[in-house]
């Protein structure tokens, strides 16, 4: 049975601190699947748990003015760079308080003021998005990092090597977070890579590249702030391999015949928060208290987000061809948005 | 004063870079080579290599990374040699730079300017030679412009940066050696409205009007149908589309409606083609208008062929444009 890095975390508070962040992507999950078993959500719905420590140990490391790009199996992404859960939920019941008006759902949730791009369900059509953004700050002189997460199934698509390149090439300020959890849906890596080792071929275009344990919330937190202050610094591109694994199945209509139980169990004993919870339990760091506390506010901030979105109002039909054009849509109407670029924190006009 | 199409598209470029510093172009062979049509020739040396960027040969990497540097705040012009090559970029095209307005709900525009070569007429053969701009006019979400004139390839591309939705410039690879008079003042243009090149003087009574429609390299040929026709006592409106999407239709409409005929003219493939879509838009909109069937005059339905008589002969010419616009008025063809 595996530890964090010693029987003691060094330091207790950042910690719960984390342990928080992934319980709530946790709690968020379990509730989406809840919803979606309810019919009150739709579409595809692919959840993240079990690769919690990824999302919760990069954005520890990132400032508000960072761009975030992402995948389809996103929500965690969204919810800790600061989306609110019921914004995150209101989006999938297709409401109007949904971040993206319900013209996104699951797989595309978007939030321009915390520069978070998606959200993109195109397997790598996110990495020159995030090449684009890098390539923007570079050209406007600017301190800030976009980090790019996508999975290794991205790696066998040509925008995968086309971005590495670039980036490398022209040295730009990206973090590449490849959340590696063995699966590209139902085809294990091995059975669609003739080289498996994602961390080489992304060090194959001269970039810095290392692999971490990506179950181990304090490993990945560490890994990519010394990445992210390389980045930051002028160091060029930098890329992370997180080997994680997903407990649930790739989506909703995933039957599962591709893997065997043991094999899920045998992971789900490395579960990053049992693991982290665990070792501060163990060393006395986490009071009985202290840990019914956290899941009382958690299960709280998802109750009001769920309620949140119960009570929102359906994306009216006659908003339907807004945000096709800016300011020119069909009927009329205008919707546009601020370019997200220059400043963080702006939200789009139109929200 | 006298200039190419070439030049004024270079024109129109290195005002762009002068107005506005967020504006950069990039692509395959832009820099040192001076653009693969000799457009950009010069801007390299007057802008350094941050702002004249040259690419490697991907498609999807480069044209993503415009996407990505339009969200970032900057005003990316990115060149794609042909339309031909813009297929390895259409995940970027279609699935971000067309839909990450709508789907993040109005939150993020993607102010981005794409400029290829599309159309024949040079035998290079089938994969760069093909007429596609259609294709992307089906897709909601961008603007698809056709400079056809000197002012246009001048002034289009001003008017495309000040547009915060995703612009596509097609350039028929035949007009940039296009030589003519140009005002020295020339600037951005209208990409809105259709143009009205030529205009018959018959009021439509007398049997021997009708309306050409064409757009982009097509048009030189149209309008030396239209002269040709002239003289035979047929008159002519002449309509340059300019921009396939979204489409001006009231102005096709308005025309037909006087003169009660139509030849739309496009060097895509005749099945889905936009001139499929003009032709169905004046059946819904001017079909009591219509003294005759809609005529088309297309492509032939074959990959284009390298050897000058095959390519010829599957191309509109101004012979197979007069031919229909006779059938169109009811004269020997």
């Amino acid at each position: 049975m595996s530890t964090l890095r010693g029987q003691t975390v060094p330091d207790p508070e950042h910690a719960l601190h984390l342990l928080r962040q992934m319980l709530r992507v946790r709690r968020l999950e379990e509730k989406c699947i809840e919803l979606y078993s309810a019919a009150k959500i739709r579409g595809f719905l692919h959840v993240y748990i079990g690769e919690e420590a990824v999302a919760a140990g990069v954005m520890e490391t990132l400032s508000p003015e960072d761009a975030v790009v992402a995948t389809y199996r996103e929500h965690g992404h969204a919810l800790l760079r600061g989306v609110s859960a019921g914004a995150i939920l209101a989006e999938m019941y297709g409401h109007a308080e949904g971040c993206c008006r319900g013209r996104g759902g699951s797989m595309h949730l978007f939030d321009a003021a915390t520069r978070f791009y998606g959200g993109n369900a195109i397997v790598a059509g996110g990495l020159p998005l995030a090449v684009g953004l890098a390539l923007a700050d570079r050209m406007a002189g600017r301190q800030r990092v976009t980090v790019c997460f996508f999975g290794e199934g991205a790696v066998a698509e040509g925008e995968f090597h086309e971005s590495m390149n670039l980036a490398a090439l022209w040295q730009l300020p990206v973090l590449f977070c490849c959340e590696n959890n063995l699966y590209a849906m139902g085809t294990a890596l091995g059975r669609s890579e003739s080289q498996t080792d994602i961390a080489l071929k992304a060090a194959g275009y001269e970039i810095s590249a290392w692999a971490v344990d990506g179950m181990d919330v304090l490993a990945v937190e560490e890994a990519a702030r010394r990445a992210v202050d390389a980045v930051r610094s002028g160091g060029g591109p930098h890329f992370l391999e997180l080997r994680t694994y997903r407990f649930r199945a790739h989506s909703m209509f995933d039957p599962e015949l591709y893997r065997e139980k043991s094999e899920v169990s045998r992971w789900m004993e490395r579960d990053p928060l049992s693991l982290l919870r665990g070792t501060m339990q163990a060393a006395g760091q986490l009071p009985e208290e202290t840990w019914a506390a956290l899941t009382a506010d958690v299960d709280a901030e998802i109750s009001t987000a769920v309620g949140f979105a119960e009570n929102g109002t359906p994306e009216p039909v006659s908003e339907l061809t807004r945000f096709v054009y800016s300011d020119r849509t069909d009927d009329g109407s205008t919707g546009t948005a601020a370019t997200g670029g220059g400043q963080a924190g702006k939200g789009g006009a139109a929200r | 004063m006298k200039t190419t199409y070439r030049e004024a598209m270079r024109a129109g470029l290195r005002d762009a870079m002068q107005r506005d510093e967020r504006v950069f172009l990039m692509g395959e062979d832009v820099g040192r080579y001076g653009g693969s049509f000799a457009v950009s020739l010069g801007l390299l040396e007057e802008f350094g290599p941050e702002r004249i960027r040259d690419t490697p040969l991907s498609e999807s990497g480069f044209v993503g990374a415009g996407i990505g540097a339009a969200l970032g705040g900057m005003r990316p012009v990115v060149e794609i040699m042909t339309v031909n090559f813009s297929l390895l970029a259409l995940d970027q095209i279609i699935n971000n730079a067309a839909t990450l307005l709508h789907m993040s709900g109005g939150q993020f525009n993607v102010p981005i300017v794409i400029r290829m070569t599309t159309g024949a007429g040079r035998q290079l053969g089938a994969q760069h030679s093909h007429s596609l701009e259609g294709w992307y006019a089906h897709i909601p979400g961008l603007r698809i412009l056709a400079p056809a004139t000197l002012a246009d390839a001048r002034g289009m591309l001003w008017t495309a940066l000040q547009d915060p939705d995703p612009v596509l410039i097609f350039e028929h690879g035949s007009l940039y050696n296009m030589a003519g008079e140009l005002d020295d003042d020339a600037g951005a243009v209208d990409i809105d409205k259709a143009a009205v090149l030529r205009r018959a003087d018959g009021q439509g009574d007398s049997g021997d009007t009708l309306t050409l429609i064409t757009y982009g390299g097509t048009l030189p040929m149209v309008l030396d149908a239209a002269e040709q026709l002239a003289g035979e006592g047929i008159d002519a409106d002449v309509i340059d589309l300019r921009t396939l999407r979204p489409l001006d239709a009231h102005t096709v409409v308005d025309s037909v409606a006087r003169t009660h005929r139509a030849v739309v003219v496009d060097e895509g493939w005749r099945s889905g083609s936009i001139s499929a879509e003009i032709s169905a838009r004046i059946c819904e909109q001017a079909f009591f208008d219509l003294d005759a069937p809609v005529e088309r005059v297309c492509s032939l339905e074959v990959p284009v062929p390298y050897a000058k008589h095959l390519e010829e002969a599957a191309l509109p010419s101004v012979k197979r444009v007069v031919a229909a616009a006779r059938r169109a008025v009811g004269a020997n063809a």
